[in-house]
């Protein structure tokens, strides 16, 4: 053991003992009682509300939905109100944006099929993360034959490009409606939302706390729904908000193509198709819908960055 | 660097004054948002030749800090905000990169805490050591593969040309440990930094690195910088303690004389709380029961000596067995390639007894099948054969109704305080889980009963809205602690409880449940794989070794005269174990 220290210290190595008054020694293991409690939702809130992109994110979609609620508070006229005597108008009083090949207000049309995008959106979205988020979370949590069994029914529908399947599908159906063009689309893209739950679920199911509250006498299902989805959903929810702005152009896709909503819903999808027979005469009427549809994507991808910001502490560190 | 012959103050005499790192009012920050965050405030540190010094703190204290600043590996956002760091004359605070780069290896080695993560998996090991070779300029081409088998067989690998090819996970964590010395001293630096280098390994494994570690860098002159959590191994491995806390040095001088005579009470309550220590002086007591003072060296209104009187007043308890283990056997099919499977017998054959109101304490290392055990009585687990009798009752194939009521009396405490919380729930729902889970109570009721455990683990009432993001490791495992006894059992299984904490945490943390087993009766299991943790707390004491126990008795007998040759060793692993007491 110390062979050299014959007792005499060098410089540098007296016994030094720091002055209490400069290193106060606090109680062991003092809980800080200061400040407000934040879970993962009050951290990932604090996180949001400091970014602008959120904020107008926030503000373009509540603008969007009203719009999609209430469209007759913004436009005065009908929008198959239509006159051949105005097509291809240009603007003029209370048609500010004038109007298509058949003489319909663009405007209007514009403001009325926000309605048709936005609830296609939504409910596709809903309906997905259900039964994706249900149908991944069972099979992460009890895995075996189940498991087995939606991994490889997922990985059929992973293979079918979504548009395409229901392009394929929706020539079938003999109702298109809001309603149904939303399943269509949804039956193509829930293996998305469960695999990523499922994989959440995986790494969540195999932690302490999940024995733990085995150990305490929850059961299994209970553990599930308390302590494992709660802590998996987050990467669901992300998904969620992007893959929103993902479906709104899935809508209009078809009713480009021609095979979504009937005519007589108001589409922007729709009027891009019927306005390009007009695009060199009266460009207009093709861009005004188009824009539209890219604003609203645009706002609800904005909308899905800021969360998968708050909500994925990895990709905050890398900011 | 300047070549030493070429400095006229090498001479040997002079040697003696002038110091090979001299760190004085170094201060180290870390950007963040909210500006330069201090992490070392003011640290004098002086170390000369052949000599080695410890700095002991405990997690946050800034030790690590300091030492990743003399080799200049502050992470990203850390920087040197004033002081100097002087290593041979020179001011490392102003060296650039590249002369940094220079000196890192071949003058100041580097052993890292980590040696699961510190060798690169898709490399080979003879691969990595002889980069580490080549970079620092050591030797070259076919002397490079010379100099690599070398360095292995310094390290202790004796078959070391036959493993050159294998890969780090075809090694042992000691082995490992090994390798990642050898390549700090591969160079034959002036000055090696130990940060933590056994913290991940088991006691026995631990203290042939440290004896291998000491013999190398005698042999070399090499001065060691160890960083350590571990009083007691600092004090055995160094001349020279440096205790830190909160970033600044509140103690330093010759290890004895600290240990003897610790002046600022943060010393004196960590010489206190070191299990280590604190077991050695029980031991004392118990063999020599002299009046002198010599036995009272560490100082007096310890954190522990609720704990230590108990272990002086402790005898077997003559009750009947509460949990009793028959025979049992655990095997665990491991699926190979194909449809082949291989058997791992985890827990070998073994029989004990629990007592009621005593605590049991299961000992190992890793790999043992302790952890197997305590799942097994906690029915996580189900048995391969044997019989595991809970209050004279036949566990086997229990369920509903009386598996509740079993899980109602039984309640476990998980090792790892950051892993058994779930981060969403609140520590008032969390305590209130159980409750909830049996259906206890109203919901006025569950929140009374709430408060009651907060102050039986000494949280305050604010505790109760906290997520576990915002304790400490102690914090969460008191929380752990209330949610176990929500339901008020008898029996609590504790798997490496107080494992994973800081010292005076971990004081406080046995001295609770102590404080608590008195007052409720409780009986405990206790899992660890330290033994000085076992002295202060246990009754009884089952030592494992690959799946069977090699001995089982009272806590005295093991410690004052064990037979067993592999109790033996674990007892002499015991860092401080070592240290002559004032005697």
């Amino acid at each position: 053991m110390p062979s050299n220290n014959t007792g005499r210290e060098r410089p540098g190595q007296e016994h030094f003992i720091a002055s209490l008054a400069e290193t106060p020694v606090a109680e062991v293991d003092q809980v800080d009682e200061t400040g407000k409690a934040r879970s993962t939702w009050t951290d990932a809130w604090e996180a949001m509300r400091r970014r602008p992109m959120f904020w107008i994110s926030s503000v373009l979609i509540f603008v969007i939905v009203v719009v999609a609620m209430f469209p007759s508070l913004f436009a005065t006229y009908s929008p198959t109100e239509c006159y051949l005597k105005f097509s291809d108008g240009g603007p003029e009083a209370g048609h500010p944006l004038g109007f298509t090949r058949q003489g319909c207000d663009v405007y209007s049309r514009i403001i009325f099929g926000t309605q048709a995008s936005v609830t296609i959106g939504l409910l596709t979205t809903i309906m997905v993360t259900l039964f994706g988020g249900i149908v991944g979370a069972l099979a992460g949590f009890y895995g075996g034959l189940l498991d087995a069994f939606v991994s490889r029914i997922g990985d059929i529908f992973f293979a079918i490009p979504t548009v395409l399947g229901a392009i394929v599908v929706i020539s079938v159906v003999p109702v298109r409606d809001p309603l149904s063009v939303s399943l269509i689309l949804a039956l193509f893209a829930w293996p998305q939302i469960a695999r990523i739950m499922r994989g959440a679920v995986l790494s969540a199911r195999n932690s302490d706390y999940v024995t733990a509250s085995a150990a305490l006498g929850v059961s299994r299902f209970k553990t599930l729904v308390r302590h494992v989805v709660p802590n998996a959903i987050a990467p669901v929810i992300v998904i969620a908000t992007v893959s929103l702005g993902i479906f709104i152009v899935a809508e209009a896709t078809l009713g480009f193509l021609g095979i979504g909503l009937p005519p007589t819903v108001m589409s922007w999808g729709n009027d891009i198709n019927q306005a390009r027979v007009s695009i060199r005469t009266n460009p207009q009427t093709l861009l005004l819908p188009s824009a539209a549809l890219s604003i609203t994507v645009l706002a609800f991808l904005m909308f899905g960055d800021v969360v998968r910001d708050a909500l994925d502490p990895e990709a905050r560190a890398r900011r | 660097m300047t070549n030493p012959e070429t400095v006229p103050v090498a001479s040997d005499s002079s040697n003696e004054e002038t110091p090979l790192l001299k760190i004085r009012n170094l201060e180290v920050g870390f950007e963040t948002q909210r500006g330069l965050v201090p992490a070392v405030r003011g640290v004098d540190l002086t170390l000369y030749q052949g000599q080695s010094l410890a700095i002991v703190g405990e997690s946050g204290s800034g030790k690590s800090t300091t030492a990743q600043a003399v080799i200049g590996l502050l992470p990203g956002a850390g920087k040197v905000s004033g002081g100097s760091i002087e290593f041979e004359g020179h001011d490392l605070t102003k060296f650039s990169d590249s002369q940094f780069a220079e000196v890192r290896g071949s003058q100041i080695g580097y052993v890292p805490q980590d040696p699961m993560s510190n060798l690169n998996p898709v490399w080979s090991i003879g691969f990595q050591v002889e980069e580490a070779i080549k970079a620092n300029g050591i030797a070259q081409g076919k002397e490079a593969r010379q100099r690599t088998i070398e360095v292995l067989q310094e390290a202790g690998l004796s078959d070391a040309s036959e493993r050159l090819k294998q890969f780090p996970h075809q090694f042992s964590g000691g082995m490992r440990q090994r390798v990642l010395i050898g390549i700090g001293l591969s160079a034959r630096p002036k000055l090696l930094i130990a940060d933590e280098p056994t913290s991940a390994l088991d006691v026995t494994v631990q203290r042939q690195i440290l004896d291998h570690l000491q013999t190398l860098t005698r042999d070399y002159g090499t001065s060691v910088l160890f960083i350590t959590h571990d009083l007691g191994l600092a004090a055995e491995r160094a001349e020279q303690l440096v205790v830190m806390y909160k970033g600044k040095v509140v103690e330093s001088g010759p290890s004895r004389a600290i240990l003897e005579n610790p002046q600022h009470p943060y010393t004196q309550r960590l010489v206190a709380a070191a299990p280590s220590l604190a077991s050695r002086r029980i031991q004392s007591i118990k063999s020599s029961k002299p009046s002198d003072d010599s036995v009272r060296i560490f100082g007096e209104g310890s954190l522990d000596d609720a704990l230590i009187a108990r272990a002086e007043s402790r005898g077997a308890g003559a009750n009947e067995d509460l949990i009793k283990v028959s025979n049992i056997t655990k095997v665990y099919e491991i699926r190979k390639q194909g449809f082949r499977k291989d058997k791992l017998l985890a827990v070998n054959d073994i029989s004990f007894g629990v007592k009621k109101g005593t605590t049991t304490a299961l000992v190992g290392e890793s790999g043992s099948g302790k952890s197997t055990v305590a799942k097994l009585i906690l029915q996580l687990e189900s048995l391969t054969s044997g019989t595991i009798e809970f209050d004279g009752k036949n566990l086997a194939g229990i369920k509903g109704q009386e598996l509740l009521e079993f899980r109602r009396r039984v309640q476990p405490v998980f090792q790892d305080p950051y892993g058994s919380l779930d981060p969403q729930y609140s520590v008032g729902n969390t305590i209130a889980e159980p409750l909830l889970a049996h259906k206890l109570g109203t919901t006025k009721e569950r929140y009374n009963r709430v408060s009651e455990l907060l102050d039986q683990v000494s949280l305050p009432q604010a505790a109760r809205h906290r997520y576990p993001g915002e304790l400490s490791g102690g914090q969460r495992q008191r929380v752990a602690i209330a949610r176990a006894l929500a339901l008020k059992p008898e029996v609590l299984v504790l798997d490496e409880a107080v494992s994973a904490l800081d010292v005076l945490v971990q004081g406080q943390v046995l001295n609770l449940l102590t404080e608590l087993q008195t007052e409720l009766d409780l009986t405990y299991l206790f899992i660890t794989h330290d033994l000085a943790v076992v002295r202060l707390v246990a009754d009884n004491v089952c030592v494992m070794q690959g799946g069977r126990i090699v001995e089982a008795a009272s806590t005295d007998e093991v410690f004052e005269n064990s037979s067993n040759p592999y109790t033996r060793e674990l007892l002499e692993a015991i860092p401080g174990a070592n240290i002559q007491l004032g005697a």
